[in-house]
Parts: C-alpha cells; structure tokens; sequence
C-alpha cells in the first residue's frame, strides 16, 4: 500500500512527535503502560510504518505485505497509537490501553489487534518468529520484507543469539532487525545492569552486516534503512541497524531514567511532559507537505 | 507377536506422506532429525525442512513465526527440550497466539534408556496440558501415531505428540478409525477400568490377561487422547467398573493419572484410582526394560493396583 508513503522527514519528523503526546496521553488516562520504551521508539516506529513499510490498514492480512514484529512488546503504546492512526482500528480504542476486555492488551497480542504480526512481550521471541516469518515467505517465492524491533535489554536474552546465528548462517536476506539502542533497561543503566558492548561486533561475529544510526533523527533512519537493504542485498547477509535512541525521549524528567521503564506520571508530571511534548510537536509544526 | 514399530518411527513415517499431500506442512528440528525421525521428511522434502541447529527455544519461535505466515509448522526434538527447555516459547509464541505449531516430541518418558534421566522426559504430558489452547496425543502404537500427526494437521491451533523411542507393539489394524477426544476400548470388561497412554497400553492389556486368569475383568481403554480427555469414557468406567487404574510412562503427578482423577472427581463419582506411573522420582540410566521393571511400569504392577483398587472399592 505504497500510496501512503511519507517522503517528507518534516513530516515524519512531526508525526512522531504526535505519536509521543498521544502517546503520554494514553497512559496517562490509564495510569499503566511503558513509556521509557515507547518514547525512543517513536521514529524508528514513525520511519517504518509511513514510509517504509507496505502494509493497508484496510486489509491487514494482505498476504504480500511487510512484516512488523516488535520483539520489545513493552513499547505496545507506540505502536497502538501508529496503528490507529493509519487506521487499523478506531482511535477510541487507545482510551482503553490495557482495559478488562479490551483491544489493546498490555502487550501486544495478534489475536486481538488488527496490524499485529505477532504476540510479543517475553523478550527474546520476536527475532525469531520473524525468521520464521522470513523462512515462509522464501518458501513462497513472496517478496515482502520482515522487520524486527528489539530492545538493547533484549540483547540479553539468550535466543536473540541462537536467532542471530540462524539468520546469517541460513542467508535470509528479506530481513532486517533494529536495536532501539537506548542503554536503559528496567533495573538500570544497560552498562551497570548487563552490558552487552561492543554490541556491533556482537552482530558482526554472528554473521549480520550493521548500520548505525541515529533513532531520533528521520533522515538518519531513512538512510539507515536504505543501506541496511542495499548492503543485504549485496552481501547476502541479514542487517541489524543499531538506532541510538534516549529511553522516555521527549521529556527532560524522564530522559535516560530507568524509573520510566514502566513508570506512569501523576497529574504534575503529565502537565510537564504534555507541555515539552507540545511544544515540541509545534516546533517540528507543519511542514506545508499535504499527508 | 504384534509387529514392533517405535512411534517415532511412525512419525518419520507419517510426516513424509502429509508433506506429499499438504504443501504447507513444513518441519523444523534442532540437531536430532536422525533420532526423531524428521530425517526422512527432510530427505523427501529438503525446501520444507529446517534444521535449526541446537536451538529449542529459537526453533519453537521460529515455528511460530512461520505459522503466522501461513504454515503448519511440524517442530521435533527429544520431549525434554520440547517441552521442557522451550516451554516458555510454547506458551507464549504457540499456545497464547494459537498457531498451528504442532510439536511432535520424541523419546519422551524412561524408555529414553542409557541416556539417563536428564533426557527421559516424566513431566511433559503435565506441562503441555496445562497450557490454554494446547491438544495432548500421546499414542500407543503405529496406527495411531499415523493417524495423529496426519490429524494434528487438520486441527486448528497447538497440538502436542507425545512419541517414544522404543518399538512397541502394533496394536490397531489399518483402518481404525479414531476420534480427537475419543478414547479407544480395547478390551471390555465391568471390574476395574485401565486407562492407559502411550507404551502402557500394551502392558495394560497383558495385565487383563494377568487379571482374567483370576477371574476379574478388566477394561482396557487408550486414552491417547489426553487433551481434550475422554470424558464420557471416564465417567462410565467409573460407573460400570467402580474401580480405575491409570498407567502412564510418567509422573503420578499431573499426567494422566491426574487428569483422569480430575475428571473423576468432576464428574462427582466417588470410586478409588490408583495411579501406575513414575512415583515423583528422576530417571536413571539403563536398558528400557530395566527401567520400567525398576520404576514400577510393567504388567504385574498394573494388576496388582487393579486388585488394591478392586479391594478399596470393596471396603468403601
């Protein structure tokens, strides 16, 4: 569904800082949810979803579309907000994030939420379930490309590495993994709590060709994404863009702070960070581009 | 003498003859594909079979991944890693999004033999029934084994096959024909009911033979199908027989001797069960039949349980 293609990063630029103050709305309305993750994730989701993905809100189980899976289930506010946005449910639903019987559970489940690729929220899993996504569609001779977004924290888990060293050795090349790299996991600091550096060559060892980025900045990511396929392609080897990215970007309180993993603000807090977020929304403004 | 097939060999078998009829059937093993039999499929089917290295819980994701895609996706390694050392990608990757993962574990229970007991899986059938979503078969023999991983394909969602290492006896003829949820009456009989899975069915019906040269009765049921159970076939075992006896190559704790006295109670009949199986212990190395002679799994064992149940029910 290439039509809705966002070119302009002016654009993208302000839509992921839309995506934050609806973000923060949201669970601020329902006082739970993960806001730390979800807040750097905000372009990388932005990035992909209105540009770089070719996926239609009105048939979601278009059997050529991309593929999504957000290994870090936690940042599922974020990606709730880019689906309802593109239409892949009522925005009605948000106000009911992580409800008793609702759309939107605490982390993200395919059976219930229309745009879901898959249910995620245990760490580790989501690399793997988009191999095998990768695998069918090889087998099918289908064309679509599978993305996957992984915590730096999920580096951790054990099956990312079993998944990593699969990938490389069986040349999956319609596939592309990125590291919201935001040294920030919920106990503290990534470099106190298990530090994983030098997580490049990590990937590298394993076989996987890696892009760095920077995960706030559009044109950064856009370019990331054009490398990261271009060099696949050429080397037949996966890649993993590394986006480098502030954990609860967007309000200063709340920047770099493991607090706000999985923190939710009292009304003070909101009044401060809605009023960073929107001044920052009218900062990117509008870009004169028509959506 | 029945013919002898090991149920994994059935299984290699039968994965061969479903990937010639369903294009979508696809198999993953993690580095045992000789042991569990997948070999074959791999050799009929080389595009449809991925070997994933040993990596249980990639692989049981992996799976996931490509049944969200589409597949029926066959995943095959020893039931300790199954459903052991990937249980977490079980529940969270297969049974909570209900993809059609159908996990067909191998060498499940004692009969593992040399190996020992960190390979001899006496906890599976507790682990996979427990999980919401997920179907339980755990077959007795060839005939049925074939018939389930040909089914597993047609039921929608997870599917659990529980397979041994050791040839057992054939104990249905071809054209059986059986039922997801419907236990099998192997042998009829009102004075102690014998629900048995897997490799014990045999032994159960050597122990009717024990029993009836003492005058009692027995009925034999298979309950391969451990999830959805038997109900009905349990409530009138209890109300014909007023005794049962429930024989398994795995733990008294949570199995089928649990579901069956769960199913009892439920069902509010009031009669004893006495549960043959692994009596909370570890596995330890040997050859299978050692095994099953030491840990208490033979026909003797299972006679002697159906005369204490006879006796208790007597004095209730």
């Amino acid at each position: 569904m290439v039509s809705r293609r966002v070119e302009c990063s002016k654009q993208l630029a302000a839509i992921a800082a839309k995506l934050r103050v609806d973000v923060m709305e949201m669970v601020f309305r329902v006082q739970t949810g993960h806001l730390g993750g979800s807040l750097s994730a905000a372009e990388i989701l932005t990035t992909l979803y209105y540009h770089q993905l070719n996926v239609d809100p009105n048939n979601p189980d278009w059997p050529d579309r991309d593929r999504f899976v957000l290994g870090k289930g936690h940042a599922a506010p974020a990606l709730y907000v880019v689906l309802a946005d593109l239409g892949f449910f009522p925005r009605e639903e948000l106000k009911s994030l992580r409800q008793i019987n609702c759309m939107l559970q605490g982390h993200p489940d395919m059976r219930k939420t229309p745009g879901v690729e898959m249910s995620t929220g245990s760490l580790g899993h989501g690399l793997s379930a988009a191999i095998g996504m990768a695998l069918a569609a090889r087998l099918d001779g289908k064309h679509y490309h599978v993305w996957a977004l992984l915590g730096d924290g999920e580096l951790d888990e054990g099956q990312i590495w079993e998944a990593a060293a699969y990938a490389s050795f069986s040349g999956l090349t319609n596939l592309t993994a990125i590291v919201d790299f935001n040294r920030v996991q919920l106990d503290g600091p990534t470099d106190c709590i298990l530090c994983m550096d030098p997580v490049a060559d990590k990937w590298r060892s394993f076989g996987w060709n890696v892009v760095e980025a920077d995960g706030h900045c559009v044109d950064s990511l856009l370019k990331a994404y054009e490398e990261a396929l271009a060099v696949t392609e050429r080397t037949g080897k996966p890649s993993v863009i590394l986006a480098h990215t502030v954990k609860g970007k967007g309000v200063s309180f709340m920047e770099g702070q493991a607090a706000w993993h999985g923190g939710v603000p009292n009304a003070q807090q909101y009044e401060q960070a809605m009023k960073e977020l929107t001044q920052q929304l009218e900062l990117r403004g509008d870009c004169g581009c028509s959506r | 003498m029945a013919e002898m097939i090991a149920t994994r060999s059935a299984y290699g078998k039968a994965l061969v003859s479903l990937g010639a009829r369903r294009n979508d059937v696809v198999v993953l093993d993690a580095d045992l594909s000789k042991s569990t039999m997948t070999a074959e499929f791999a050799k009929a089917f080389p595009d449809r079979f991925v070997q994933m290295g040993i990596s249980e819980q990639d692989m049981m994701a992996t799976a996931a991944g490509l049944a969200a895609a589409g597949k029926v996706a066959y995943a095959s390694t020893f039931a300790v890693f199954a459903a052991g050392r990937a249980f977490e990608q079980v529940r969270n990757s297969v049974c909570y999004p209900q993809l059609d993962v159908k996990v067909c574990a191998t060498h499940a229970g004692l009969t593992v033999g040399d190996d020992g007991g960190s390979h001899q899986a006496i906890e599976d059938i507790a682990l996979m029934r427990v999980l919401p979503n997920m179907k339980v078969f755990v077959p007795s023999d060839a005939t049925v084994t074939e018939w389930i991983v040909k089914q597993a394909a047609e039921v929608p969602g997870p599917v659990y096959v529980r397979l041994g290492r050791l040839p057992v006896p054939v104990l249905y003829q071809p054209d059986q024909r059986f039922e997801v949820g419907r236990a099998a009456t192997l042998r009829n009989g009102n004075d102690v009911a014998i629900i048995a899975c897997g490799l014990m069915v045999s032994k159960a019906l050597e122990a009717a033979d024990i029993l009836i040269a003492q005058g009692i009765e027995a009925r034999v049921i298979d309950m391969f199908s451990i999830k959805p159970l038997d109900l009905e076939a349990i409530a009138c075992a209890a109300a014909d027989c007023g005794a049962i006896v429930t024989a398994e190559e795995h733990s008294i704790i949570g199995g089928l001797g649990g579901a069956v006295a769960e199913a009892v109670t439920s069902a509010g009949k009031c009669v004893p069960v006495e549960r043959i199986g692994v009596a909370d212990k570890f596995g330890k190395s040997g050859k299978p039949d050692q095994l099953l002679e030491a840990y208490g799994l033979t026909a003797e064992s299972v006679a002697q349980a159906a005369l204490r149940c006879i006796a208790r029910a007597r004095g209730m």
